[in-house]
């Protein structure tokens, strides 16, 4: 099995996917080889958060506009924007797609049981929130994302798809 | 200082075809004060009325978006003044009712209340134009221009309370009224 992530495979799946703006707050495991790339892409549009709370609503506001798009943040973020993610992302049915930098992970490690408390919990809080969430480690679960992001328009519900390595 | 309703009651009659995303207890007397299906008011959480308005007026540059913002609320997202002024939504008005309190939570002053410049924050920040009102008549003898001009804008608009319009949170934060306010947008 192919243990690296491409980053540019992450890049042509979210194409794939219909989104042409990207929400983001750089994240250390993710800004170098996806969040840089993108900036420089002229197929996207970036809009950088101060905090990605903002995030959450700025994405809700783009899918009553009828455009797609993806929060590009880290872990710490997310868990710092309960308040947000329950109340405009779940209870308020908006499609938000986040994709999660998990950094710190182990690699092939599962983030349930990473020996990091911040990454542990992170799997099952999304549980009890009824978030669908994804694992993307390798080169075989980038095919994830688009239909991911598509169930999640689909339903008018948000789902996190958590970066679980690096992106070369 | 403009009692809120009347202030909001003079933007009704300059407005035409505008998104206006409220919150809190602007967002009460606005549904009555002009009832419409781009009026926004599905803002969730506490400070996120602004960043809501960045997605709608990146989403739909071809219409001006008014957000009527709270001063508590926008002390809770402070840093979306300089997301949007970097997004520099050239449709985006930012108006600000500033009371000086929670006045939904119990009329608790908000910190810093009297002393903060929001129209210095705005400024520094980056937006390309701001303006502080305290009398209607000013307020409205600016409105016509105000939303013509290029954005992003922020309004600082000293207001208090004034009659009383009844609570309905259920409304404001309705998925019926969300659709319903998707479909008028994607036919605006």
């Amino acid at each position: 099995m192919d243990q690296t992530l491409k980053a540019d495979e992450i890049v042509r799946e979210v194409k794939r996917a219909g989104i042409r703006i990207v929400v983001a707050l750089p994240d250390r495991m993710t800004s170098e080889h996806l969040l840089k790339p993108i900036l420089r892409n002229p197929d996207f549009r970036v809009l950088q958060v101060c905090k990605e709370d903002e995030g959450i609503s700025i994405c809700s506001g783009l899918y009553c506009a009828d455009q797609r798009a993806l929060l590009l943040i880290q872990y710490t973020g997310l868990l710092d924007s309960m308040n947000s993610l329950s109340r405009i992302a779940v209870e308020g049915q908006n499609p938000v797609c986040m994709m999660v930098g998990l950094l710190g992970k182990e690699p092939g490690v599962p983030p349930a049981q990473s020996k990091r408390y911040g990454l542990r919990i992170v799997v099952p809080i999304l549980d009890v929130m009824g978030i669908e969430h994804h694992l993307i480690e390798s080169s075989q679960d980038v095919s994830k994302i688009a239909p991911a992001v598509e169930r999640a328009y689909a339903n008018s519900m948000p789902v996190a798809l958590l970066i679980g390595r690096e992106p070369a | 200082m403009m009692k809120r309703d009347e202030c909001l009651k003079v933007l009704a009659r300059h407005r035409s075809n505008e998104i206006v995303v409220a919150v809190w207890k602007a967002a009460h007397e606005w549904i009555h004060i002009s009832p419409s299906d781009l009026n926004y008011t599905f803002v969730g959480a506490m400070g996120q009325g602004a960043s809501h308005a960045l997605g709608l007026a990146v989403g739909r540059p071809d219409k001006r978006v008014i957000v009527l913002d709270g001063d508590g609320s926008l002390l809770m997202n402070l840093g979306c003044l300089v997301t949007i002024a970097n997004a520099a939504p050239r449709n985006l008005v930012h108006c600000l009712c500033e009371n000086g309190v929670y006045e939904t939570n119990g009329s608790v002053a908000v910190p810093g209340a009297g002393r903060v410049s929001f129209t210095g924050l705005a400024r520094e920040a980056g937006y390309a134009k701001v303006y502080e009102f305290s009398l209607l008549e000013d307020w409205d003898r600016a409105l016509d221009r105000i939303l013509k001009e290029d954005g992003p804008i922020f309004v600082d608009l000293k207001v208090e309370m004034g009659e009383d319009y009844p609570e309905d949170f259920r409304r404001l934060y309705s998925i019926q009224h969300r659709e319903a306010f998707r479909r008028a947008l994607k036919n605006a």
